[in-house]
């Protein structure tokens, strides 16, 4: 699929998503967060970890519910996969353009210039530099392509609320697992 | 009339069955769990015959598996998601003619995702107990069977589907 077909999708997919006010959107997860890091004692390793892995959650059940809106055919490359996931997926679920930009055939950046979850959030300074706010975005995009089959590694590169001008999520592909039998079932 | 669904997680469990006519066969519920694992080897066998493989995909199959099977008394049909969850319907012929199964499944899968995914007290690859989800399939099986006795009664006789969804 390509990057202007995808995107049109997209903001089909998105006009038929039932809405949630941005504003209370954006609060709850700021609410989130200060849960997360109140249970962490200021622990801020902990904190992302914790960020990452509801990310993941929520990432390994919004696959199917993509999957299932979206009718997207079976992507051949991912390069492909970037695209659909960048101009598609990111648009359906959170109303956000993203530009995709490929590194090389197993790795991309999505660079936000919009992020719906930042909007009021400025860091305190014992934060700014190492707690990675949004850093919920990676865990999702780590679980719903896990559920695809790529294993990922996914890192924010850039954010607004350190002082870059744009957010940029960057998605490095580790390895595709294999689907069917185990190899012990393969007759030599 | 329709008969059964049954869905079958990624490792062969079965997580949801359900007569959805009173015409359905009945079947105790460890039938069914032994037909979901069945049905879902042979559909890894199936997709192991198949001669076609995937690009970059060397040892595993493409991934149709088994899609539909007929029979004189039933069709069953089997839809596979990307993420590896079978929903397999069985209808009697004359609705597989009038209906797109395929279809019904798709938004059953629909379904799926916003009741049973979106439910924080679902833990994925379990059986679904969900209120919202049994009635979801209740509502868009009885829509669907209502608009099959509409068009039987108007229209003549023919193979092409009369009903389409959404």
């Amino acid at each position: 699929m390509s990057k202007s077909s995808a995107a049109a999708n997209g903001q089909a997919l998105w006009a038929k998503q039932p809405k949630a006010n941005a504003e209370l959107f954006a609060l709850t997860y700021g609410a989130l967060v200060m849960e997360v890091v109140g249970d962490a004692d200021g622990n801020v390793k902990e904190i992302n970890e914790q960020l990452e892995n509801i990310g993941y959650s929520i990432g390994i059940r919004c696959v199917d519910e993509f999957l299932a809106k979206s009718d997207v055919a079976v992507c051949k490359s991912f390069e492909e996969t970037s695209n659909v996931l960048g101009k598609t997926a990111f648009k359906m679920f959170l109303g956000a353009n993203c530009d995709v930009h490929q590194h090389s055939a197993k790795s991309f950046s999505l660079i936000m210039h919009e992020n719906p979850l930042t909007v009021f959030v400025e860091l305190p300074d014992e934060y700014k530099e190492t707690l990675q706010y949004t850093i919920v975005y990676c865990g999702v995009i780590r679980g719903a392509l896990e559920m695809l089959n790529y294993k990922v590694d996914c890192t924010l590169v850039k954010s607004t609320l350190k002082g870059d001008d744009v957010d940029e999520i960057k998605v490095d592909l580790k390895s595709v697992m294999q689907d069917g039998a185990g190899d012990d079932y393969h007759e030599e | 009339m329709f008969l059964n669904l049954f869905i079958v997680n990624k490792s062969g469990g079965l997580i949801h069955h359900r007569a959805l006519s009173q015409k359905a066969p009945h079947i105790g519920t460890n039938e069914w769990l032994r037909i979901g694992s069945t049905f879902h080897s042979l559909h890894a066998i199936a997709t192991e015959a198949s001669p076609i493989k995937l690009p970059g995909n060397k040892k595993a199959g493409a991934d149709d598996g088994i899609e539909e099977i007929q029979a004189e008394g039933m069709t069953l049909v089997c839809l596979q998601t990307r993420t590896g969850i079978k929903f397999v319907i069985t209808a009697e012929p004359n609705t597989a003619v009038a209906v797109d199964l395929g279809q019904v499944l798709r938004e059953i899968y629909v379904l799926y995702t916003d009741c049973a995914l979106k439910d924080p007290f679902y833990e994925l690859e379990m059986p679904i107990r969900c209120e919202l989800f049994t009635q979801g399939v209740e509502n868009l099986i009885q829509r669907v069977e209502s608009m099959i006795n509409y068009s039987t009664s108007t229209s003549s006789t023919s193979n092409t589907r009369v009903v389409t969804l959404r």
